[in-house]
C-alpha cells in the first residue's frame, strides 16, 4: 500500500539513508539540510521508527567480519497447501534470518525461501537438514554464494 | 575492535537514540564520554566494520515494489552481464550462487512495471535467457540484527 509523502519528506528520506553526521547534534545538520525545524525531524524520525517505515535505525555491519562466516539462500518444494505452516516453521528458527513464501518459475520448483547463516558452510547444511526433518520437506536445495557482485542499500526518492 | 568498540557496535546496531545529543545518550551507557563514542564512530567506520550508519527504510511503505530475480548466464557472459544488471541504482544485491540459475539479484522500484521494464531491458541489454522474477507473496520473518560476535 502506497502512500504520498511531501517533498520535505522526500528529501528526509534522502538525507537518512546517507551516513548520519558523527558530529554532537546529527538530526540539526540534517534539519538544516532538509528545512525542517530540528524538533519536526525528530518527532518524524520517530513516528517512523514506529509505524514501521524505518525497518531499522542505526550501524549496518559487515556480517561476515564480523562472525557469520558462511550463508546458504535455502528454498524449498512445499506443496502449495503447507507454504504457510512450513514457512512460519522455518522462520522460527534462531540461524534463519529472512523467510519468504515467493512464486515457482520455469526451471524453479521451490516457493519456500530461507536465508540460513552459520559460522561455516558445513554448519548451513546441518541446520537445513535438521529443519528438513522438523517440517517434513525432503525437497530442498541449499545455494551459496561464491561471489559478491554488489550489495548497497536502496538509495529511494533519486531517480 | 576492543569491548568497548564491540558494545558500542551492539549498542547501536538497533538502539541509534533519536534524540538532540545521541552520542552523549550512547556515552552515558557505556561509561565513556561523547567525543570518545564520536571518535571511536569514525575508526570503525574506518575499518569498515560499520558500512552505513542511518535508517533502513521499509520499501512496501515508501510506496516500492521489489522481488528477487534469477539469471542463467553461461561463463563468458558472466562479467558483461554482472555489470549490466549492477548499472542499475534499483539492483541492491547480487551474488553469484552455486545452481543452473547463477546470478542471483534483488530489484526495487516505484512499481511493478517498472520492474518488468528493467528485467526486459537487462535480457536485452546482456543477450541473456528469460529472468526468473519471483517476488515475495508472503513475509514470514524479516530479521535485521544479527548480534555482534566477539572475536577472539
Amino acid at each position: 500500500m502506497s502512500r504520498q509523502l511531501s517533498e520535505k519528506e522526500k528529501e528526509l528520506v534522502r538525507q537518512l539513508q546517507a551516513d548520519i553526521p558523527l558530529v554532537p547534534e546529527p538530526f540539526d545538520e540534517i534539519a538544516r539540510a532538509v528545512g525542517m525545524p530540528v524538533e519536526e525531524v525528530i518527532d518524524k524520525v520517530n513516528q517512523w521508527i514506529a509505524d514501521g517505515t524505518i525497518r531499522r535505525f542505526g550501524a549496518m555491519v559487515r556480517h561476515q567480519r564480523l562472525g557469520y562466516k558462511a550463508n546458504a539462500m535455502s528454498a524449498w518444494d512445499v506443496p502449495d497447501e503447507r507454504a504457510d505452516e512450513v514457512g512460519e516453521r522455518l522462520a522460527r528458527a534462531d540461524a534463519v534470518s529472512h523467510c519468504y513464501r515467493r512464486p515457482r518459475a520455469d526451471g524453479w520448483r521451490y516457493n519456500v525461501f530461507a536465508m540460513i547463516h552459520g559460522a561455516s558452510a558445513d554448519e548451513c547444511h546441518r541446520v537445513a537438514a535438521e529443519l528438513a526433518a522438523e517440517v517434513g520437506v525432503e525437497e530442498y536445495a541449499l545455494l551459496f554464494s561464491s561471489r559478491e557482485f554488489k550489495k548497497v542499500s536502496m538509495s529511494y526518492f533519486v531517480e | 575492535m576492543d569491548a568497548i568498540d564491540s558494545r558500542l557496535v551492539t549498542e547501536i546496531q538497533s538502539g541509534f537514540p533519536v534524540t538532540r545529543r545521541p552520542y552523549a545518550a550512547i556515552g552515558e551507557k557505556l561509561g565513556i564520554s561523547e567525543d570518545e563514542v564520536i571518535e571511536r564512530l569514525k575508526a570503525i567506520k574506518e575499518s569498515g566494520e560499520i558500512r552505513r550508519m542511518g535508517a533502513s527504510f521499509d520499501s512496501r511503505k515508501l510506496g516500492y515494489a521489489s522481488t528477487l530475480c534469477a539469471a542463467h548466464v553461461p561463463p563468458e557472459k558472466l562479467e558483461e552481464t554482472v555489470a549490466v544488471i549492477n548499472s542499475y541504482i534499483n539492483v541492491t544485491h547480487n551474488y553469484e550462487r552455486n545452481h543452473h540459475y547463477n546470478v542471483w539479484f534483488t530489484v526495487i522500484a516505484p512499481s511493478r512495471e517498472r520492474i518488468r521494464e528493467i528485467l526486459e531491458e537487462i535480457e536485452e541489454r546482456a543477450g541473456i535467457d528469460p529472468i526468473i522474477d519471483l517476488p515475495a507473496s508472503r513475509l514470514y520473518k524479516i530479521q535485521v540484527d544479527l548480534p555482534v560476535i566477539e572475536e577472539k
